[in-house]
């Protein structure tokens, strides 16, 4: 890709030519880059990837004679083998899946409406724009620091909460799940089926859990700190639609409602992508909350795949399975960004690309973008 | 977690940190191997602080070391003691000498990574039950430095309203029940501890029951003796009278007593430097912890200087460790954070000096330390985790799931 940039192949760039020297100049421009990138992502990354496939102990280079090949066996350890790993694993697993599935969407739709809100000419929209993103550009250390206060027991949000003669839980030491929790008051009891079936060490009825209180006021914290981010990205979105769209729509009669479903939306469909993908592959590596706030506790319901990584190879010297964690991890986004893709791809594109043959190219290449807003009159 | 610090986030961290130990590793031969060439012997130290009172301290000793030996000593102070070990560890240059505690200290020896210290030369004068918690497969690991037991801790103004006096100290599980009961009172619960093996551990201990067999290759956690001892913590929470510190929404047992939201606690010495810093005011007394069916147990928590397999200055490490762990030394650490000395002979003096603490230094005849088992401390991680539901779930699936655990790393 890289060299594209420079003008030239790279199996050509000592050839003479009218470009030859450009393409030895766009690599020695590109060689800082090269050399940080390798030594910083390449070469850490093939080496995590020999650890997860070695027993590597911690003593000495991974390279060394401490580290043996043994295959693929400290993933089966994980996925196949019950037993404590395994357990921690699930549970983790479990946690962080509902922590994305409540995170994503609501700091979607969150940083959405407050885009749209500040996307008008009003007068002060300037200090809300930024007063919006200024959680993102706190350290997220000293927000979890402050959060842990706030959501202590005796802490601002229970005092709150009893002036409304309402009890607040312990929250950061509270490891009942939420949806645990309100099937309790429902009336609905632990089902003995569910519980002594297990999936990844964890039974059917805690996959069932939701996230525990704890991982509530992670979420709430996730939804608070990054909405201010993608806010800023969907304005940016937003402020590249062209006015003289919406005013069609409003000449035609559409709702406010409408124009936003219709027009807005799918307009800005390229935004939501990057939004949803970037929100899914940081919720996915959750690691500085839990590891200043909660460590995995109560009952290891804050537990993340990537705070028991750095656990597991850390605290119990176990590597190789540390690294087969971060592994699994990585294939697990890589699997929701593509399910993601797949949700929001553009159906009109999908059916132009499907087309072969001379028809593509022809026309307006982005003919298909301009959408009419539908049912109006 | 934010969009523009994916980069810095979790895994991109692991990987920076592996890539730092290549690069480390890699020089290590050639940068570190002729430091010493003309210059004085320096030997670096990491220790994890409990505060600036251990930090001054430490320094203290190893500015003495320096001047008598002229072996420079060096002290760092680590944010997180097990982090850069292992970071150490995995590059080849590693600290000479470090903080170890007794529950790492077979993971560590496994692996390689530590120097056994048989041939220190003040091996004979600690506890033999110290030197016993840091002997893995029959070699010393780390040179005792100091310890602390488990006490029962009391508010002396509770005890006095709720018309106890020095005669009701309780002896058995029956009188402890019965005085928690006795001071429990609105907005103060008679016990409070941290949902830990690391406390309520003594439980087992007093029950006749322990993680392992004698010969420590088979897991015991389920065993009748837990199982009892467990119930009977139980029983206390159900009565009303003892509160985990994660029902109290509070951090530790020292918390809670300090805030006095409880009367009575389950700690270790360092809660006098709680209590002398955070809560002045509160006056308290510390009593040994009452007998259970099997008699009196209490835990034991050990601190040790290790030595690095990978240190380039062994002589000069091990005359730094000998020198840290004389009496004298000790007696300075115990006047500065409260700790217990590891030599016998200092024993005497340590009573003289806080005869309010006696209680602590008693369970030393009969306490327990953690079993010398590679991996252990993340088995006991996962009991401390499971214990946190104690409130709301049977005993016998917590005990059953952590034997499972157990006995897979004992094999």
């Amino acid at each position: 890709m890289a060299t594209r940039v420079a003008g030239g192949r790279w199996w050509r760039w000592r050839e003479p030519g009218i470009r030859g020297h450009q393409a030895a100049a766009g690599w020695l421009f590109l060689a800082p880059v090269l050399v940080i990138l390798g030594l910083f992502l390449l070469v850490p990354i093939v080496m995590a990837a020999w650890v997860s496939v070695s027993d590597w102990n911690g003593n000495g280079s991974p390279f060394g004679a401490n580290a043996h090949y043994v295959g693929l066996a400290n993933y089966r350890h994980l996925l196949t083998e019950p037993g404590l790993d395994q357990n921690n694993f699930g549970q983790a697993i479990h946690n962080n899946l509902y922590y994305v599935v409540f995170v994503v969407p609501i700091q979607t739709a969150v940083a959405l409406f407050l885009a749209v809100l500040v996307n008008r000419r009003l007068k002060g929209v300037g200090f809300f724009r930024t007063a919006f993103y200024f959680p993102s550009v706190t350290s997220s250390v000293a927000i979890t620091v402050v959060f842990l206060f706030l959501f202590s027991a005796d802490g601002v949000i229970n005092k709150l909460l009893s002036l409304f003669g309402a009890t607040g839980p312990a929250w950061f030491y509270d490891p009942r799940g939420l949806f645990h929790v309100i099937l309790d008051q429902l009336g609905v009891q632990q089902s003995s089926s569910l519980s002594s079936q297990y999936f990844l060490g964890v039974s059917y009825w805690d996959w069932l859990s939701g996230p525990s209180i704890a991982m509530c006021v992670f979420i709430i914290m996730a939804v608070f700190t990054t909405s201010g981010t993608f806010m800023l990205i969907f304005l940016a979105g937003l402020q590249s639609i062209d006015e003289s769209i919406d005013e069609a729509a409003a000449l035609d009669g559409a709702s406010e409602w409408r124009k936003f479903r219709h027009i807005t939306v799918p307009m800005i469909r390229p935004t939501l992508f990057t939004v949803v993908t970037l929100g899914l592959i940081g919720t996915w590596q959750i690691f500085d909350q839990i590891y200043v706030g909660t460590k995995g506790s109560p009952l290891n319901t804050t537990m993340t795949p990537a705070f028991l990584s750095f656990n597991t190879s850390f605290n119990s010297n176990e590597w190789g399975v540390g690294a087969a964690i971060a592994f699994i991890l990585f294939a697990i986004i890589v699997f929701f960004t593509l399910i993601t893709r797949l949700l929001t791809r553009n159906p009109d594109r999908v059916s132009r690309r499907r087309r072969f043959g001379p028809t593509q190219g022809i026309g307006n290449p982005d003919a298909s973008r301009v959408v009419t807003p539908e049912g109006a009159p | 977690m934010k969009a523009h610090r994916i980069l810095h986030s979790a895994r991109w961290r692991t990987a920076l940190a592996l890539a730092t130990v290549a690069a480390l590793a890699l020089t290590a031969g050639a940068a570190f191997g002729s430091r010493q060439s003309g210059k004085a012997t320096t030997v670096t130290a990491l220790i994890g602080s409990s505060g600036p009172a251990e930090t001054f301290a430490v320094n203290a000793a190893a500015k003495a070391f320096s001047k008598q030996s002229g072996i420079d000593l060096k002290v760092i102070v680590a944010s997180d003691l097990g982090q850069q070990l292992a970071q150490g560890f995995a590059s080849g240059n590693p600290p000479d000498i470090f903080y170890l505690g007794n529950d790492q200290v077979a993971t560590y020896a496994k692996a390689g990574d530590l120097a056994p210290l048989d041939n220190l030369k003040n091996v004979k004068s600690f506890y033999p039950s110290l030197r016993a918690a840091y002997t893995y497969k029959g070699h010393l690991y780390a040179a005792p430095k100091d310890f602390s037991t488990l006490a029962l801790v009391i508010n002396t103004a509770s005890w006095n309203s709720a018309r106890l006096t020095n005669k009701d100290y309780p002896k058995t599980w029956k009188q402890l029940a019965a005085v928690a009961k006795k001071l429990t009172r609105s907005g103060q619960v008679g016990l409070c501890t941290n949902p830990e093996f690391h406390r309520l551990g003594v439980f087992m201990i007093q029950a006749g029951g322990w993680l392992t067999s004698k010969d420590g290759k088979t897991a015991t956690v389920n065993s009748k003796a837990n199982i009892a001892a467990f119930n009977f913590v139980k029983s206390m929470i159900n009565a009303g009278s003892m509160k985990l510190t994660n029902q109290l929404g509070v951090g530790w047992g020292g918390e809670g007593f300090g805030k006095q939201k409880c009367a009575m606690t389950i700690e270790g010495n360092w809660i006098a430097g709680a209590m002398t810093h955070d809560y002045p005011t509160v006056s308290y007394r510390v009593v040994q912890l009452p007998a259970g069916p099997a008699g009196k147990g209490t835990l034991q928590y050990d601190g040790g200087w290790g030595l690095a397999a990978a240190s380039k200055e062994k002589p000069a490490a091990l005359a730094a460790i000998s020198y840290l762990t004389l009496p004298k030394v000790q007696l300075g650490n115990a006047k500065a954070f409260g700790v217990m000395p590891t030599v016998r002979s200092a024993s005497a003096r340590w009573k003289k000096l806080y005869p309010q603490f006696a209680a602590f230094l008693a369970g030393a005849d009969y306490s327990k330390s953690i079993p010398t088992v590679p991996d252990i401390q993340t088995v006991l991680g996962d009991f401390n985790q499971q214990l946190q539901g104690l409130p709301n779930s049977p005993v016998k699936p917590i005990l059953d799931r952590v034997n499972g655990e157990l006995q897979a790393i004992l094999k």
